[in-house]
């Protein structure tokens, strides 16, 4: 699916161009791109570093443990596949409150290591499991309790009342996050249904 | 307003503070401990860079080509025929494919409508309420290795259309 948009995404872009007599902007976006991506990489390092060690730490701790098994209640209803003593969960739950804190930062190592734990679970696989989607599924919607850098954009236009979209934020989020686990498990059954009409 | 940022500034390091308590209790070498788990991030970083560079080079060429604007120009009837704003209706669709693209966006209709006007108001809370679907995915997917990423695509776009659309209904209701 990915390379379809993929290759979508550059031919479209190329042939377009040929068109419109915007070959000189493409062949500049080709390196903008590419450094854009590579200064976002570097910008991940520190991050990424900080994060996995504190994590790691309350992993060794065992406070990750404590954590994990006050969100069991949820956690085993979103992920029935996961083994609550897992790691994998603790990791997927970290994620997701540091998601809800707003700290995008701190959310995506968690993830990453997250689905680094599910693929060990799913046998090493190169396929993504159910898991694994719900919580793409959770993170493309990111429930947010504090939407961070749209409050300091806002301060930054001397909004009288930058703060005033928290609540709807909140509550769009809620819908967006709650129609996902919706979207994710009516996929999920389409395909259990699918795989049972052939065997 | 002054509460949130506060909040926001003491957030992590109290986070961290907890952690730090936490690991002293139960005397566990902390510094070592976190020293072992960095060492990962470096590595974990520096592999999303394919995967990285080759999506923002192909959505930089898709929008640097004027073929983004052209499909844009497409559907925009079509979303106003739903009742979606016309200046939003770029936003929408460009938040779950680029997150700097979106943000730019949602600064620039916010300084050009105002940030308390309906579309400054509309434009935050759809920048603030959902994330980068395509870029969650590369960077998810591609640090754990994993090829076949299932219904995750279609998930993550059609909740992010559920989210563009609860927005603007909540945005009416609760500021008009």
């Amino acid at each position: 699916m990915v390379h379809i948009i993929w290759m979508f995404l550059l031919a479209v872009g190329i042939i377009t161009a040929m068109f419109n007599g915007r070959m000189e902007n493409v062949s500049e976006a080709i390196f903008t791109g590419a450094e854009e991506a590579v200064t976002l990489c570097f910008g991940l390092i520190s991050v990424m570093v900080f994060w996995l060690g504190m994590m790691n730490l309350a992993k060794s701790s065992g406070l990750l443990n404590i954590f994990t098994k006050w969100m069991r209640p949820l956690a085993i209803r979103l992920f029935p596949e996961v083994p609550p003593e897992h790691p994998a969960m603790g990791y997927i739950l970290s994620n997701i409150t540091a998601n809800l804190m707003g700290l995008g930062n701190a959310a995506t190592p968690m993830g990453i290591k997250a689905v680094k734990e599910l693929r060990v679970l799913n046998d090493d696989k190169e396929e993504a499991s159910r898991s694994m989607v719900t919580l793409m599924a959770l993170n493309t919607a990111s429930l947010t309790l504090i939407p961070t850098t749209v409050i300091a954009i806002r301060m930054n236009y001397e909004s009288a009342a930058p703060a005033e979209i928290v609540g709807t934020t909140i509550m769009a989020t809620a819908c967006s996050t709650i129609a996902a686990l919706c979207i994710d498990r009516y996929f999920y059954y389409r395909r259990l249904r699918k795989r049972k009409g052939f065997t | 307003m002054s509460w949130m940022n506060t909040v926001s500034l003491w957030i992590i390091p109290a986070f961290l503070l907890v952690i730090i308590a936490h690991a002293a209790i139960k005397r566990v070498p902390a510094y070592d401990s976190f020293v072992e788990g960095g060492k990962d991030g470096f590595q974990l970083a520096v592999s999303l860079i394919p995967y990285l560079v080759g999506m923002m080079v192909a959505i930089s060429v898709f929008r640097e080509s004027g073929a983004m604007d052209l499909i844009l120009n497409l559907i925009k009837p079509l979303l106003v025929l739903l009742g979606i704003p016309a200046d939003i209706v770029p936003l929408a669709l460009i938040r779950p494919i680029s997150g700097t693209g979106a943000l730019g966006m949602m600064s620039d209709l916010v300084s050009q409508h105002g940030p308390d006007s309906f579309i400054g108001r509309l434009a935050s809370t759809m920048q603030g309420s959902t994330d980068t679907t395509l870029y969650v995915l590369t960077i998810y997917f591609g640090a754990a290795g994993i090829k076949n990423i299932g219904d995750a695509l279609k998930v993550g776009l059609l909740a992010d259309a559920v989210g563009v659309v609860a927005s603007i209904i909540i945005v009416t209701m609760v500021f008009i």
